[in-house]
């Protein structure tokens, strides 16, 4: 893209901006991910992995990984001073109690509700739950980063939800390629454009009302 | 002698004696960290088949269990996910191998339920989902919960740093994840170490695992399989 990021690390740009200071915040696989690589450095987060981590670190260096020391997806990390190990029931007790400030997950559909569901494709792939359902129900704040549309173009925020759920009402912000998506007790209210698409583009490309909000801007 | 029957450290292949064809088998580890590579590679050895498994996932296809499900040894897994090793998916499809699915953090419970004795844990995760199908739901206080049922399992295999010879664990960093669960959720347990020590040598605070919920010891041959980032 013409402003050097391409639209996998402006959305994930776009997140990070939602983190604030001494926030706990748990990451999922994919495009969440690269979230952490976006946040100014004056901001310390305490980083949560399901297998047993508070206060994850950034990747190490090239022959400097531990094969122990991992985060939920199996690949090398490191560990920020306070940091703890714990086991899985831990770290799943940490979520359901509701300490997680934040979550941000993959979707593959969304609904005008906030009802997620990112778990299976009935009958083609079938990865499984892992934590997500916790996550999605559980944490204070769930921002979904996906794509707008599917393989084949279709809408991925919609009415109803047509996959299974992960949860109902859970999500509370949506970052797509094209928009930023607040969920609200009205409806979907969209805040802001991702260039070069317009407001069109996503009214055009979503299958559920949308209301716009009273200053739509444009993120470059 | 009473001092060695407090010694539980035992061979590869007296380990592996107790696990044969068609038993159910719970496991520690992680997305194939924290899993034990020597007793899964001597149950690969041994030629074990038709295994239910029970743990948080499958692994890699050639990381942690992912190596056992990989070789079609397994004839049902109760796991969270098995999204990071495609033969697994595949054997799922193909009708090859049945999975059950929990979700992770009820998994975890479910074993640990199991682990200390008991009846179920009541959960709101999983309502208005194809998870709460044939569940029974419970009422508290006015607030609706599933009836999660415990996981045991006659052989459990768990990963610890360290041992000593009664069986007292230490793990390391996030090789803990579902260890110490999974140590209290068999019938009998086998830890696999990477050094095991003379009894006593332990600081008894730092112990994560104590001894009473592991009935044998081996020592590790270390991780032999390439991690998914190499």
């Amino acid at each position: 893209m013409a402003m050097g990021i391409d639209s996998r690390n402006r959305m994930a740009k776009r997140a990070a901006a939602e983190i604030k200071d001494s926030m706990i915040v748990n990451l999922g696989i994919g495009i969440p991910s690269l979230v952490s690589n976006h946040l100014p450095p004056s901001i310390d987060v305490m980083f949560h992995a399901e297998n047993g981590i508070l206060g994850m670190g950034k990747s190490p260096e090239k022959g400097e990984e531990d094969p122990n020391l991992c985060n939920a997806a199996g690949f090398p990390v490191t560990i920020v001073p306070g940091g703890s190990f714990f086991d899985s029931a831990t770290a799943f007790g940490m979520i359901r109690s509701g300490y997680l400030d934040i979550s941000i997950l993959g979707g593959l559909e969304v609904s005008e509700q906030g009802d997620l569901a990112n778990w299976i494709v009935p009958g083609k792939r079938v990865p499984g739950i892992g934590g997500a359902m916790e996550l999605a129900k559980k944490a204070k704040k769930v921002i979904v980063l996906m794509n707008h549309t599917n393989k084949n173009g279709k809408p991925k925020i919609l009415k109803e939800c047509t996959m299974p759920l992960t949860a109902k009402r859970c999500v509370n912000l949506i970052i797509t390629d094209m928009a930023v998506i607040d969920v609200t007790e009205r409806g979907l209210v969209l805040k802001e454009v991702m260039a070069p698409y317009t407001i069109n583009d996503v009214i055009e490309n979503t299958a559920s009302s949308l209301l716009l909000s009273n200053n739509v801007t444009t993120i470059t | 002698m009473k001092a060695n029957s407090l010694n539980k450290v035992a061979t590869l292949e007296e380990a592996i004696s107790h696990i044969d064809n068609g038993c159910t088998l719970l496991f520690g580890g992680f997305g194939g960290i924290g899993s034990p590579p020597t007793l899964i590679n001597g149950i690969i050895e041994k030629d074990v088949k038709d295994l239910t498994l029970i743990g948080n996932d499958t692994g890699f296809p050639e990381i942690g269990i992912g190596k056992i499900v990989s070789q079609g040894r397994a004839k049902k897994v109760i796991v969270s996910h098995i999204g990071s090793n495609p033969v697994a998916g595949r054997l799922m499809v193909e009708g090859k191998m049945e999975v059950e699915f929990s979700p992770q953090g009820t998994l975890a419970e479910r074993i640990r339920a199991g682990g200390v004795g008991l009846g179920g844990i009541l959960t709101d995760v999983g309502l208005d989902s194809m998870i709460e199908e044939g569940k029974q739901k419970v009422i508290v206080n006015g607030k609706e919960f599933l009836l999660e049922t415990p996981l045991t399992a006659g052989i459990a295999i768990v990963y610890a740093n360290k041992a000593d010879t009664y069986g007292n664990l230490i793990y390391e960093t996030s090789a803990r994840n579902t260890n110490p669960l999974v140590a209290m959720a068999g019938t009998f347990t086998i830890a696999e170490v990477n050094e095991i020590v003379s009894i006593g040598e332990l600081d008894p605070g730092e112990i994560e695992t104590p001894g009473i919920y592991v009935d044998m010891v081996i020592e590790s041959n270390g991780v032999d399989w390439k991690w998914p980032w190499e």
